[in-house]
């Protein structure tokens, strides 16, 4: 299949830049993810690599072919829309036979080749219904079918599962990656919903306002964020920040938090002023004799585990704890920090800090 | 669709608004009924006082409406021996005989020519016109459309004397090509805003799948653009057939012996001898058919046309 690489890709609307500088590499069958909020740039970036928008400046290479200037039609790329974009006026069978008769397939052939792709996604017995009257999985089936048919170089889906109820959601995110373990073709999958990208991505991009915040493995992603927007944006409840003034030089290993010590991964690079620690929720722990204090002001009952609100010096923190410990609302604690897992960030720019932790993660991103 | 109500409206309601729609379907269908009675109506009937409502039909205005007719005196009729066709012996009881063929199936093919000619220019203009407007990045785009909205701010008809000079310098005027040409310029706004607002409605996505599946540009706006703009092109194309039809202004203007259309010539019938109702009433009974058949072959789009914008699908 293909392996796709952009490089220092620039998109502005007028006076508006929707994608400044982008660049990252999509290897030959990974399911991609392009991660980020609303307004990120995450479609506009899908939409270049499809040849749907022309970047302003920068390159995209398909299988080494630079390709940013070329018209979609001739790159050999599917794409599915978030509203499936399914021909109206056509039936199923004709909807999924549309690129075959744009190549010249003819008869048997184009017949084959649409039997073999409704039996893959299960939907041969709505072969000859107009698409009007389908549901949305259904019609997700028949996007996903014109989309497989011609068996392109790489596949780019733009939130498909977005029009879905969330029920079916979970349904269809399954089928899709066992669709794409099947055909181990290169997918690149835009996505706002950072559980979808988690739970389906072998690498995940995170962008925002245009940018690329940090590129990696989903769980690299979620243990070591390189920014605190990252940090902020995956995991739910989101990581806590503890903002203090303090300092730390290379090689440090602890962090003074209010006159507290803090032992946190070995630094590769000092700074002093504003910083601040991130914190996962299920890396807190309670300990009666730990010397940070908080007040517990709220609890989340969550079935197996239980999301527990405190007020500290620095802030409200979550800690996840197990359901089975006890947990009740006024209750003064001690709490504990996973050290291995502690992250720090430059409070200014957001940048995290280089450690032991995170340098085999950050150092290349 | 928020300012909707779903109360059912009651069965008081639903009459008042019934006998409101049958009064006003009355008031709209009266003159037609009229002038297609009268078309079949004798001459003294067409006028008698207080008017018939049962009379003897009788199709003498349409075999007028179709010849000429000279009027001879009993002992040259005596001559002519027996008429020998059934509209020669229509018009012989009335002391006339059929001296040859009227122009009106000239006039009427003139006004078929050119109504449906300025249609289909009309039609292919705008989409395309449509279409780059709702697509593409065009510079002054808002300026031009209004531009092109303005043209249709004045009646046509407040330019006829500039147009008739042009006419007349070009070669156009009394054409078929002139009237084409100047029923198309005047509907072109027309068509063009209300062809963009139906493309408008297509989600740009169709294309774009149609761009990646491997067509051209072209082909992704023949091929999925067209048949969903449908719609709006047939009850565009019934808008502007309906003007051009009817137009009868520049007809008098401009056209008189070769591309003479239909509505300048009805009203010539009626002095050929005496005033002819029914041939007139023939004529427009004739006249309407045409606009009738294809509103009736188009009626499913038109309706689903002009509440276009009104239901999101």
């Amino acid at each position: 299949m293909a392996q796709i690489k952009i490089q220092n890709v620039r998109k502005e609307f007028g006076a508006f830049t929707a994608v400044r500088s982008s660049s990252f590499t999509i290897e030959d069958g990974e399911f991609f993810m392009l991660l980020g909020p609303s307004g990120c740039g995450k479609t506009t970036t899908l939409r270049m690599m499809a040849g749907l928008e022309l970047p302003t400046s920068g390159e995209i290479f398909i299988d080494g072919e630079e390709v940013g200037m070329k018209p979609a039609s001739q790159r050999d790329i599917a794409f599915v829309f978030q509203m499936f974009a399914l021909y109206p006026h056509m039936n199923v069978r004709k909807n999924i036979s549309y690129p075959l008769v744009s190549q010249g397939l003819r008869g048997e052939e184009v017949k084959t080749r649409v039997a073999e792709v409704a039996r893959i996604l299960k939907i041969e017995h709505i072969l000859d219904r107009p698409v009007g009257g389908l549901s949305g999985g259904d019609r997700q089936r028949v996007a996903l079918g014109r989309a497989i048919v011609r068996r392109p170089k790489a596949f780019f889906m733009d939130e498909p599962l977005g029009a879905l109820d969330a029920e079916f959601r979970e349904h269809m995110a399954e089928e899709l990656r066992a669709l794409h373990d099947r055909m181990g073709a290169t997918t690149v999958y835009v996505t706002h919903d950072q559980l979808e990208a988690m739970q389906m991505g072998d690498k995940i991009v995170v962008m925002n306002h245009g940018s690329v915040e940090q590129f990696g493995k989903p769980q690299q992603i979620y243990d070591w964020p390189a920014t605190k927007f990252v940090a902020q944006f995956i995991g739910s409840p989101s990581m806590n920040f503890l903002e203090f003034d303090g300092m730390i030089g290379i090689g440090g290993t602890s962090v003074d938090l209010g006159g507290i010590r803090i032992n946190v991964p070995a630094a590769r690079e000092g700074r002093a002023g504003r910083l601040t620690l991130g914190v996962r929720p299920e890396h807190v722990t309670f300990r009666d004799d730990a010397p940070y204090r908080g007040r517990i002001s709220a609890v989340e009952y969550l079935g197996t585990t239980q999301i527990v609100t405190l007020s500290t010096e620095h802030g409200d923190l979550k800690a996840r704890i197990s359901s089975a410990q006890t947990a009740r609302e006024d209750e003064l604690l001690g709490l504990d920090f996973d050290a291995r897992t502690l992250s720090l960030f430059d409070a200014e720019s957001g940048r995290a800090m280089i450690s032991e932790g995170n340098e085999g993660v950050l150092a290349h991103g | 669709m928020s300012s909707y109500s779903v109360t059912e409206p009651s069965p008081r309601q639903k009459w008042a608004a019934g006998i409101l729609v049958i009064g006003y379907a009355l008031i709209t269908i009266l003159p037609l009924v009229w002038i297609i009675t009268t078309s079949f109506k004798s001459p003294s009937d067409a006028i008698a006082y207080p008017p018939k409502t049962f009379f003897t039909p009788t199709v003498e205005g349409y075999v007028n409406v179709f010849t000429t007719r000279t009027r001879l005196s009993p002992e040259q009729l005596q001559a002519l021996g027996e008429p020998t066709t059934w509209y020669d012996k229509l018009v012989r009881k009335d002391g006339l005989v059929i001296s040859g063929p009227s122009r009106f199936a000239e006039r009427f093919t003139n006004s078929v020519i050119i109504g449906f000619g300025s249609t289909v220019l009309c039609i292919v203009l705008g989409t395309a016109a449509a279409y780059a407007f709702s697509r593409f990045k065009v510079p002054l785009k808002d300026d031009l459309l209004f531009f092109i909205l303005s043209t249709r701010m004045m009646p046509p008809i407040a330019v006829a004397i500039p147009i008739f000079l042009m006419f007349r310098s070009l070669g156009l005027s009394d054409t078929h090509a002139g009237m084409i040409l100047l029923y198309t310029a005047v509907n072109l706004s027309l068509s063009v805003w209300l062809l963009k607002g139906f493309i408008d409605e297509i989600p740009i996505e169709y294309e774009e799948a149609a761009l990646i599946d491997g067509y051209t540009r072209f082909q992704a706006f023949y091929k999925v653009v067209l048949p969903q703009a449908a719609t709006g092109i047939a009850s565009t194309a019934i808008f502007c057939l309906i003007f051009a039809w009817n137009e009868y202004a520049f007809a008098v203007l401009l056209t008189s012996g070769n591309a003479q259309t239909a509505p300048p010539f009805i009203p010539t019938i009626i002095g050929v001898s005496g005033q002819d109702w029914p041939a007139v009433a023939a004529g427009a009974t004739l006249f309407l058919v045409p606009v009738m058949v294809f509103t009736i072959l188009l009626r499913k789009h038109l309706l689903r046309g002009i509440t276009f914008g009104a239901v999101r699908k």
